[in-house]
């Protein structure tokens, strides 16, 4: 609602649009107390909000300057109501969005900026959601969103959805931060399971805006969404029946989300046309082999090894780097494993990631080495980042203890 | 059984959408309850804090003229037994959790 407004406000005026949403919140629930919730309350809000866009409109165009592409036609009565009209539609709608978004991934924002103004603004995230989505502070969201507001309100306008080079550059910023949007849903510290998968939610919410537009859905960003799906997909499995954690190896697959699934292999058989390959292609060919995979044992880890090695080609980071070589150990045995962790040349950026710590104590496990395990638990444990992720390193550096040790079947958490 | 007005005044939540959803939520709740009693005649509106007032003679005031905690923010018809049924009803209104009031007035119907 708030893009819908900022295009028609213009951008500078993008606390005005925001007031006139707060506004229309307001009296909506004022309304509701009395009448109950309509059986369709977005539309109730959007027609709340354009009442009251029409109203400021009137009242204030001869002060304020409104956005200068609409410029005349907002100034008489002959144009003001039908134009708005025409902004109300739901086409239009969605065009406004994709201004936003695009708008927010500024260049001249960082990366974490920009996926909070895109939470703000276009998921309707309050300032604490999103501060609790990040696990940051109030204070230290609400200056970070007021400095991206500014740098956007400094655009001058929206950005223009064209089939220019402009686009194209920009097309990949969105696309790095809607990842970004999903991975914080999918791999964050936030303790919040709820708001972790409302923000997965809106991240695939969004990539199918960018595929409902014909210049944005190419296959890269029909990748990306694949990517979304397929990940979506094992959501369900990610906590167990009694809600502890368990990595992709430990995973019941009878709970994956089929539906989900098939639409991710189908959109990555989409991703598919054209010379282009992407981080995005890759990390979603990973993410289909897991899924056609019907048990762990019958993965195969020769494939995924192989994307990995294109993955490094394309981006390499030690995290990349180590999910390889974790691919490796499954692949080889936890030896060759052991020699391709320590053959990652900045390895040393990994130390307070506790996933790494979990990954050599399980090869350690595997060789049999259960006293060299259990430090490197202890370690994970050390590490740990939430009470989930705490109890889960807790139950892995319990079996390193005692004679059952060594287990041979040992499940690393490749991949998440 | 007799109809009463309950004109609501003051009583202002806080303007923080977590704050304003969890209000309303109080409201529903309550309204619920009411009409699954077969209390409510009609659950009436809330008015805009907005208005004029005409006053006699003949003259025009911009706004309802009154402290915010003074200006009706809305009306409900209900149907009670007597005003003291009508009163112990109201009780349950969450306008009261916040600083806000009801005005319980008995409808004059004359029943001929």
């Amino acid at each position: 609602m708030v893009a819908v407004l900022t295009r028609i406000f213009g951008v500078h005026n993008l606390a005005l649009a925001e007031d006139v949403v707060q506004d229309a919140f307001c009296r909506a629930l004022e309304v509701w107390k009395f009448r109950g919730v309509p059986e369709n309350p977005t539309a109730w809000l959007m027609t709340t909000a354009k009442h009251r866009a029409l109203d400021v409109l009137r009242r204030e165009r001869t002060a304020r300057s409104f956005a200068p592409e609409l410029g005349r036609l907002l100034e008489t009565e002959w144009t003001l109501a039908p134009i708005i009209e025409e902004l109300f539609e739901p086409h239009a709608i969605q065009d406004d969005q994709l201004r936003m978004m695009f708008s927010c991934c500024h260049p001249r924002l960082p990366e974490a900026a920009q996926v909070a103004l895109v939470l703000h603004l276009l998921c309707g995230f309050t300032v604490s959601e999103v501060a609790s989505a990040f696990v940051s502070t109030h204070a230290a969201i609400e200056k970070r969103l007021s400095r991206a507001k500014k740098v956007l309100a400094e655009s001058q306008t929206l950005f223009e959805v064209a089939d220019t080079a402009d686009f194209i550059a920009r097309l990949s910023g969105v696309q790095r931060a809607l990842y970004l949007l999903f991975n914080e849903g999918y791999h964050s510290a936030s303790a919040d399971a709820g708001i972790r998968v409302e923000l997965c939610e809106e991240a695939m919410h969004l990539v199918t805006l960018l595929l409902d537009h014909p210049f944005a859905a190419g296959p890269s960003t029909r990748a990306l969404a694949a990517l979304f799906y397929l990940h979506a997909a094992r959501l369900p499995a990610r906590l167990d029946a009694a809600g502890e954690f368990r990595p992709l190896l430990e995973q019941d697959r009878s709970r994956w989300d089929v539906e989900l699934m098939s639409e991710g292999l189908r959109l990555l058989d989409l991703s598919a046309e054209g010379a282009e390959v992407s981080a995005y292609h890759v990390e979603a060919g990973i993410a289909s082999i897991h899924a056609l995979a019907r048990s762990h044992e019958e993965t195969d880890w020769g494939a995924i090894v192989a994307l990995y090695d294109t993955l490094m080609g394309i981006g390499p980071t030690p995290v990349v780097a180590l999910n390889r070589a974790i691919a490796i150990g499954q692949q080889e045995g936890p030896d060759r494993g052991l020699a391709e962790i320590a053959k990652i040349s900045d390895r040393e950026r990994l130390a307070a990631y506790p996933f790494y710590a979990a990954a050599l104590g399980d090869l350690e496990t595997r060789r049999g080495r259960p006293d060299r395990a259990r430090e490197h638990f202890e370690k994970a444990l050390a590490l740990a980042r939430t009470p989930k992720e705490r109890r889960y390193f807790a139950q892995r550096l319990g079996t390193c203890d005692g004679a059952g040790a060594g287990d041979p079947e040992g499940r690393p958490p490749v991949g998440e | 059984m007799s109809q009463f007005v309950y004109l609501y005044r003051g009583g202002d939540a806080g303007r923080s959408p977590e704050r304003m959803q969890q209000t309303m939520q109080k409201w529903l709740a309550w309204m619920k309850d009411l009409r699954e009693k077969g209390h409510i005649t009609d659950p009436g509106h809330p008015l805009d804090r907005t208005g004029k007032t005409v006053k006699s003679p003949k003259t025009i005031i911009d706004g309802p003229y009154a402290e915010t905690k003074d200006v009706v923010g809305g009306y409900t018809i209900v149907e009670a037994r007597d005003l003291d049924h009508a009163v112990q009803i109201s009780l349950g209104c969450p306008i009261l959790e916040v600083d806000g009031s009801v005005e319980v007035r008995p409808v004059m119907v004359v029943n001929m």
